[in-house]
């Protein structure tokens, strides 16, 4: 058995890595992303002691999830003989069904993230709080992380996160991925939460070297989610790429004494080339399928820089063209600099 | 859920009574009212007289009855309207709300209703 403090690392690395997962599919069980939320802290805190004592469970994701829900059943019990609350009743009946059709057997846990995300990008919230709760609702960072990155307090930071899940709850924000008709507006929506995320991770104002790179680490975990639940959206797609050619460069882009390098001096054999090439093999499924968007047209801008030796290599003519077109779908003072 | 839907809108801009674009007005709001009422999301609607009609009473300086010729505060933007409106979640209120025809000059802050627990 690892000692203790490995092990809380290993446990710590493993809630953080699951937590988005669990949680949607707890809200979908309990009806509330706060109970959710609290039930699913307790459950992690009664591991850090239990898996201690008895080492990591089989399947530790089960686990978490069964006991996050008998600690709702507990709670729902509670409040129910107080007040006769017929939503929490059913729910209550509901979560007792699952919890002994589970039994010892280890069910698949239905993948909710999706409707997770948008619900965290839900235009009834402002822009930082939609950011904020989904970096805490499906990237499990905690309070104090996000809050480090805003610059917030974290006691700042948690009033914000309680009075969005409060607003949901309140204002009856529904879980779920939106009708067609609202998708591509919402889809874009939940794009430009996961963008403002990697940028923040690119920002001087979001605190210290180890919170950025995390933070653009976390956006582009966030984007293949949605691109494995969201396949057909090629915007999502679009990003990721994006995401994955500009962080490519990562460990070129200062020198030594912390000064910027531009790309036209950057060492490109330092470049992350297994990103380069998940980015341009994205693109390459991506752009065929003809519906492009700024995404895909800024990846693509980047793929041509990655996909030469040195700067004087570069296909400038095609460049060129790219930004042509993004310029028609989005001009901007950028595109026309080019 | 319950969703107040509270229209405001520049008392003076939107169409004006008297106008042609007036009567293409209260057909639209003649529509609206009827799509709900349709639909069984209509609980109560009406247009409020202008904030000239408009009395303001409080007693928040120490109790002391105060009587005001005007509306609650002097904005630009005055209420107008309701609407109530039963939906099943707030993206459903919020597609009722944006057909309001105030909506295309004005804003309709929808916001939903107490539930009391017995």
């Amino acid at each position: 058995m690892l000692p203790p403090f490995q092990l809380d690392q290993a446990i710590n690395r493993l809630v953080r890595e699951e937590w988005g997962r669990i949680l949607a599919s707890l809200i979908k069980s309990v009806g509330s992303m706060q109970l959710a939320e609290d039930v699913l802290q307790d459950a992690v805190e009664a591991a850090l002691v239990q898996w201690n004592e008895q080492g990591i469970p089989e399947s530790p994701t089960a686990w978490l999830l069964k006991t996050a829900r008998n600690k709702a059943i507990d709670h729902l019990r509670r409040r129910t003989r107080f007040k006769q609350l017929q939503p929490e009743l059913s729910y209550l009946l509901d979560l007792q069904g699952q919890v002994e059709a589970d039994g010892d057997e280890l069910s698949e846990i239905p993948d909710k993230r999706l409707e997770l995300l948008f619900t965290c990008a839900h235009p009834a919230l402002d822009q930082k709080t939609r950011v904020a709760l989904t970096l805490r609702a499906v990237g499990g960072l905690s309070t104090e992380e996000i809050a480090r990155a805003f610059l917030d307090k974290p006691s700042a930071m948690a009033q914000r996160l309680v009075r969005a899940r409060h607003k949901l709850a309140a204002a009856g924000i529904a879980y779920e991925v939106p009708s067609v008709e609202k998708l591509p507006d919402r889809v874009s929506g939940v794009l430009a939460v996961i963008y403002f995320i990697f940028n923040e991770g690119y920002s001087a104002t979001s605190g210290e070297q180890l919170t950025r790179h995390s933070l653009s680490d976390e956006a582009i975990r966030l984007a293949r989610v949605l691109n494995s639940l969201m396949p057909e959206h090629t915007e999502t797609a679009g990003l990721l790429a994006l995401m994955l050619l500009h962080d490519s460069r990562r460990g070129t882009r200062q020198n030594a004494v912390g000064g910027v390098v531009p790309l036209e001096h950057q060492d490109r054999a330092r470049w992350n080339h297994h990103m380069i090439d998940e980015g341009i093999t994205l693109l390459k499924v991506t752009l065929p399928k003809a519906q492009v968007g700024p995404y895909q047209l800024q990846a693509a801008i980047s793929a041509v820089h990655a996909e030469a030796s040195t700067w004087q290599m570069t296909d400038w003519m095609q460049i060129a063209a790219l930004y042509e077109v993004l310029h028609q779908i989005q001009p901007s003072p950028f595109t026309l600099g080019e | 859920m319950q969703y107040m839907c509270l229209i405001y809108s520049v008392e003076n801009q939107g169409p004006q009574p008297g106008s042609e674009a007036f009567g293409e007005y209260i057909q639209a709001y003649q529509a609206f009212t009827k799509l709900c009422l349709d639909n069984g999301v209509m609980k109560s609607g009406d247009a409020l007289q202008p904030v000239s009609t408009a009395t303001t009473v409080t007693l928040e300086n120490n109790g002391k009855l105060e009587v005001t010729d005007g509306p609650f505060a002097e904005t630009k933007e005055q209420l107008g309207g309701y609407y109530l409106l039963d939906c099943k979640d707030l993206d459903e209120a919020l597609d009722y709300a944006a057909k309001i025809p105030t909506a295309q000059h004005g804003r309709v802050e929808v916001r939903p209703v107490v539930v009391w627990d017995n």
